[in-house]
C-alpha cells in the first residue's frame, strides 16, 4: 500500500480556503507536542505564545514593531518571486539600508534639520536597492545563481556592520561598548500613535503593500511580471525583457528590504549596534510565501509571524523555555502550509496494488 | 500479400472493455480490439482520441481502470514494460529514449540483459538491421544520426527482443517520404514472416496502403472497424472527425503584389549547443503568397521563426525587410508596429502562458501594438480590462473557441481550440505580414482546417503569409510557393504546382536543386 497524489482536473476552491486553517491547526498540534516533550502544559504554553501577546496594548505596539519590517521586506520579495528570481538575502539589503541611511545621523550627529529623515530614508532605499543590484547584476552578467549569491552577501553585510560599529563608528563616549552614538531627536521616526512605541514604519509598509497590490492587479507592470514569471519564453514572445525584469524586481525589494532596515534602526533602536534584526530577512521569504506572494495576504501574514517573535518571547520570560521555540514555529508554518497547499492541486489516494501505480503519476 | 486470418481465429491480441480514467475523464472508454497473427493493424484517430492511452496500457505503462486483456488466448495483466517485452511486445516511441553521447550499440545494450557482452550486441544488431533493410552502423554516435536513423535504432532494439507484436507510434511524422517508404518495406517483411503491428498514426494514405485493418478512435472510443483499403480518405476522415471536415477552398489565391517580406542571406549562429544555425537564408514574399517553408523538425524551423520574429533580433539592419523597412534589429514589438504578426509553434508557454487567462494572453501578443485600445493612465500603463476582455470575446467568437466559463486559463482549452485562439488574436489585428510556425500541429481536423481556410483569406485579402510546417498535406493544401529547410539552408523557392512529393523529400534530406536540373525559381 501507497500514498500518491492524483493531479486534480480543477483547483480545489474549499481546499484554497481551508488550507491555512488546517496548517495552523496542524502547528498548533505539532506545537502542542513539542511543548509536552519539554514537560511544559501544552495549552498553557500555546496560550501564552500565541493568546497572551495580543492582550495589552503595549504588546500590540511591539506587534506592530516585529510585523512592519517584515510585511514591508516580504511585498517586495513577493513581486521577485512572482517573476522568478529568488532574493534570498533580504536581511543583507536590510543590513546594508540601515547602514547607508544611518550615514548622515552617525556622520553630521549635530545636523538638525527636517530634511534629515527624509534624506535618511531614501539612502536607506538607495543602500539596500544598490546591494541587491550586486546579484543582479552577476545573474545577468555572469549567468550566476541569485539564489547563492544574494545568500552570501547576506554575512557580508552582517560583518561589514559589525566591523563599524566596533570600529570606524564606535561611539567614543559609549564606554566601549559596540554601538553608534544614538541619532538626534530629528533623526528619529516619529510615533504613530500615542499610546506606545508603534512607529511610521506600518505607515510605510502599508502604502507599499496597497501600491504594489494596484501594480500586480491593474498595472501592465504586473502582468510583465506574471508572464516573466510563469515562462520567460513567453515574456520573450510578447516582447518583455527577461533582463530588466531582474533588474527591477531585485532592486526594488532591495529598496524595500532597505527602507525597512533603515525605519527599523531610526524608528526602534536609535543606534546602529551589531545585531539590528533577529531574521527578520529570512522570515520574510516565509511571510511572502504564507501570504501566497500577495501584497494583501502578506499583510495578513506578516502579522501571524510577528506574532511568533513576540511569543518565543514570552515563552522565554514566562515558561522559561528558549526563544528560538519561534524559529521552531516559523518552520513548522512554512512546512505546513506548502504542504496543506499541496492538497489544493492534488488528491491524496490510497493505492493497494503497487506494481501498476508508478506510471501512471507521469500521465 | 498474406491474408490475414480473421478474428476469430484465435488472435493473438484480444482486448476487452478497457477503460482508462484519468480523475472523471475517461481517456479510453471500454474498447474491444481484436489483433490477428501477421496482421498490420492500423489505430487511427485524432490528437487527444485515446491512442496513446490504449498503447500505454497495452505495453504496461499505465493500469487499465476496467476491462481485460488476453494474449495468445489467456488473460494476463501487464504490469510493467518489462513484463510486455517478456511477452513479447516490443514498442517503438513517438519521442525516442536514446543517449545521444552514446553509440548505437550502447543505446542497443541499456535495454537488454546487463550481462551480454556489447561486442555481441553490436553484432547482432548488425546481423539484424541487414536482415530487415535497417542499416545501421552499431558503432555511430547517436549525435551524428538522422532522425530516420534514430528510429531505425528504436525498432532494432526492439526487434531484438523477437517480439511478436510491434507497436509503432506515429513513427511517420519525424520521416521524409522516402524514410517513410523506407520503414513500409521493413513493416512488410515482418508482417511476412508472421510478427504482428500495431500501427498508430492519423496519416490516412498510408493507413489506406499498408494496414490490413483499422481501428478508428474518437473521444476515447472505438468508432469504427474497417478494411483501410476499402476505405476512402474522406470515409475514414468522417470516422475519424464524426463530421464531415471542411475543404479548403483556395480559389483567387494570386501572389502578384508587392514584395513584403524579405530576407538577404541571413546567417544565425547557433545560440545553444543544441540549436541549428541558420546559413545564408534568402527569401522573399509578396502581397497576396503563401510561402510554405517544409522540412524534418529540427532542421532550423525554429531559428528562422526567431530570426524573422525578432525575438533574437540579427546583427544587420538591413538583411531583413518588412514592407520595405529594414527591422533586421528591431525587437518583435517593433516588428509588430510594422504590421506584422506572429504565431511560434509551442502553444504552451511560448504563443501562450497556460496559467493565465485568455484576455491576459490576448495582452501578451498585442500590449504594444494596441497600446491605444488596452492600456490607459499613461505612464502607469493601468490595464483596460473590459477593452482586453471584449476582444478575447470577439476572437473567440470569430474563430469559433470553444471553452468553459467566460474568461479561462488558456492551459484548460484543448489544443485545437486555443490554437485558433492564438491564430485569431494575430488575424484579429489584419496583419499584413503573418508568420506561423507549425499552424496544425496537434490540432483536431475540423480546427486545422478552419485555421488553414483563414490563412488563404489573409492572404487572398493582400497579405504575405510565411507558413513552416512539416505537415506536407497541410503544405500542398494551403501554399503557392513551398521552399525547404534542411540543416538551416533554405532552398530556392518553387511554385507549389511545380514540386511533388518526391523532390520535396529529396529537398528535404539536403539534396538541392542542382540535382533536378533548374526548374528552380528565384522569386526577385
Amino acid at each position: 500500500m501507497r500514498l500518491e497524489l492524483q493531479k486534480r482536473a480543477q483547483v480545489s476552491t474549499l481546499f484554497s480556503i481551508l488550507s491555512p486553517l488546517l496548517a495552523l491547526a496542524l502547528t498548533l498540534v505539532v506545537g502542542g507536542i513539542m511543548f509536552w516533550a519539554l514537560g511544559k502544559s501544552p495549552t498553557g504554553a500555546l496560550y501564552t505564545f500565541f493568546v497572551e501577546p495580543l492582550l495589552d496594548v503595549w504588546s500590540l505596539h511591539e506587534l506592530v514593531i516585529k510585523a512592519a519590517p517584515l510585511i514591508l521586506i516580504a511585498v517586495g520579495l513577493a513581486i521577485c518571486y512572482r517573476s522568478n528570481n529568488w532574493n534570498i538575502g533580504a536581511e543583507g539589503q536590510f543590513t546594508i539600508g540601515a547602514i547607508t541611511g544611518s550615514i548622515l545621523p552617525v556622520l553630521y550627529p549635530e545636523w538638525h534639520s527636517p530634511m534629515i529623515l527624509p534624506l535618511m530614508l531614501v539612502m536607506g532605499m538607495i543602500g539596500g536597492a544598490l546591494y541587491a543590484g550586486i546579484p543582479a547584476f552577476l545573474k545577468i552578467r555572469c549567468n550566476t545563481n541569485e539564489i547563492l549569491t544574494s545568500l552570501m552577501l547576506v554575512y557580508i553585510a552582517q560583518l561589514f556592520l559589525d566591523w563599524l560599529v566596533r570600529g570606524p563608528w564606535r561611539d567614543p563616549q559609549g564606554y566601549n561598548f559596540p554601538q553608534t552614538k544614538s541619532f538626534q531627536v530629528e533623526a528619529v521616526l516619529p510615533e504613530v500613535l500615542d499610546s506606545g512605541r508603534a512607529h511610521m514604519g506600518i505607515v510605510f509598509t502599508l502604502l507599499a503593500a496597497v501600491l504594489l497590490w494596484f501594480m500586480m492587479r491593474f498595472m501592465l507592470k504586473g502582468f510583465q511580471v506574471s508572464v516573466l514569471g510563469q515562462s520567460a519564453r513567453a515574456g520573450r514572445f510578447a516582447g518583455f525583457s527577461a533582463k530588466n525584469m531582474v533588474w527591477f524586481s531585485m532592486l526594488l525589494s532591495g529598496a524595500l528590504a532597505g527602507l525597512a532596515g533603515i525605519s527599523e534602526v531610526s524608528g526602534s533602536i536609535g543606534h546602529l549596534q551589531p545585531t539590528i534584526s533577529p531574521g527578520y530577512g529570512f522570515t520574510a521569504i516565509i511571510v511572502a510565501f504564507l501570504g501566497r506572494l500577495n501584497p494583501l495576504g502578506i499583510v495578513a501574514s506578516g502579522f501571524v509571524l510577528a506574532l511568533t517573535y513576540l511569543g518565543g518571547e514570552a515563552a522565554q520570560l514566562s515558561i522559561g523555555i528558549s526563544d528560538k521555540v519561534s524559529r521552531v514555529f516559523q518552520g513548522l508554518i512554512l512546512f505546513f502550509v506548502l504542504s496543506c497547499d499541496t492538497l489544493i492541486h492534488y488528491r491524496i489516494r490510497l493505492i493497494f496494488n503497487p506494481s501498476a501505480a508508478t506510471a501512471e503519476a507521469k500521465n | 500479400m498474406t491474408v490475414s486470418e480473421g478474428p476469430e481465429a484465435k488472435p493473438l491480441l484480444s482486448i476487452r472493455g478497457l477503460t482508462k480514467f484519468f480523475g472523471s475523464f475517461a481517456a479510453c472508454d471500454s474498447i474491444d480490439l481484436d489483433i490477428g497473427h501477421g496482421e498490420i493493424h492500423a489505430l487511427l484517430g485524432e490528437n487527444g482520441a485515446g491512442k496513446s492511452t490504449l498503447v500505454k496500457m497495452l505495453f504496461g505503462v499505465l493500469e487499465p481502470s476496467a476491462g481485460s486483456i488476453s494474449w495468445d488466448g489467456a488473460p494476463v495483466t501487464i504490469a510493467s514494460p518489462g513484463e510486455a517485452r517478456q511477452r513479447g511486445i516490443g514498442m517503438v516511441f513517438q519521442h525516442f529514449s536514446l543517449f545521444e553521447a552514446l553509440t548505437v550499440a550502447e543505446n542497443i545494450a541499456l535495454s537488454l540483459d546487463a550481462r551480454i557482452p556489447l561486442a555481441k550486441i553490436a553484432e547482432e544488431t548488425a546481423t539484424v538491421s541487414k536482415a530487415y533493410g535497417l542499416p545501421l552502423d552499431p558503432s555511430a554516435h547517436v549525435a551524428d544520426l538522422s532522425v530516420g536513423e534514430r528510429q531505425r535504432i528504436e525498432i532494432v532494439r526492439a526487434l531484438l527482443q523477437n517480439p511478436k507484436l510491434i507497436i509503432l507510434d506515429e513513427p511517420t511524422s519525424v520521416l521524409t517520404p522516402q524514410e517513410a517508404e523506407r520503414l513500409f518495406e521493413t513493416l512488410m517483411r515482418l508482417k511476412a514472416e508472421g510478427r504482428s503491428v500495431l500501427y498508430i498514426s492519423h496519416r490516412l494514405e498510408e493507413v489506406r496502403r499498408i494496414c490490413d485493418r483499422a481501428t478508428v478512435l474518437r473521444h476515447g472510443k472505438v468508432t469504427g472497424a474497417c478494411d483501410p483499403k476499402r476505405e476512402t480518405p474522406a470515409s475514414l476522415a468522417r470516422m475519424m472527425v464524426g463530421t464531415e471536415v471542411a475543404e479548403v477552398k483556395r480559389e483567387g489565391l494570386a501572389d502578384t503584389g508587392e514584395v513584403l517580406v524579405e530576407m538577404k542571406d541571413v546567417s544565425v549562429a547557433p545560440r545553444t549547443p543544441f540549436s541549428v544555425s541558420l546559413k545564408d537564408v534568402s527569401l522573399k514574399v509578396r502581397a497576396g503568397e503563401v510561402l510554405a517553408i517544409a522540412g524534418v523538425a529540427g532542421n532550423g524551423q525554429s531559428e528562422l521563426f526567431d530570426a524573422l520574429s525578432g525575438e533574437y533580433p540579427i546583427a544587420d539592419e538591413g538583411r531583413i525587410r518588412l514592407r520595405g523597412r529594414a527591422v533586421g534589429r528591431l525587437g518583435i514589438n517593433g516588428r509588430r508596429l510594422v504590421g506584422a504578426g506572429f504565431v511560434p509553434e509551442e502553444r504552451h508557454g511560448h504563443a501562450a502562458v497556460p496559467g493565465l487567462p485568455l484576455s491576459d494572453n490576448l495582452l501578451l501578443a498585442r500590449s504594444r501594438s494596441d497600446k491605444k485600445a488596452f492600456l490607459s493612465g499613461g505612464f502607469l500603463s493601468v490595464l483596460r480590462r473590459d477593452a482586453i476582455q471584449s476582444a478575447a470575446r470577439r476572437i473567440c467568437s470569430v474563430m469559433d473557441v470553444r471553452k468553459s466559463g467566460e474568461d479561462p486559463a488558456a492551459g484548460s482549452l484543448s489544443g485545437g481550440n486555443l490554437q485558433k485562439f492564438i491564430v485569431g488574436r494575430e488575424l484579429d489585428r489584419q496583419p499584413s505580414v503573418l508568420v506561423i510556425n507549425q499552424p496544425t500541429w496537434g490540432v483536431d481536423a475540423g480546427a486545422a482546417s478552419r485555421i488553414r481556410q483563414a490563412l488563404i483569406d489573409l492572404a487572398k485579402a493582400g497579405s504575405a503569409v510565411i507558413v513552416i510546417s512539416q505537415d506536407l498535406d497541410e503544405i500542398f493544401e494551403i501554399a503557392t510557393t513551398i521552399a525547404v529547410i534542411s540543416d538551416g539552408k533554405l532552398s530556392a523557392p518553387y511554385p507549389a504546382g511545380d514540386l511533388s512529393m518526391e523532390q520535396i523529400g529529396l529537398l528535404m534530406g539536403g539534396i538541392h536543386e542542382s540535382h533536378f536540373g533548374g526548374e528552380a525559381r528565384y522569386a526577385s
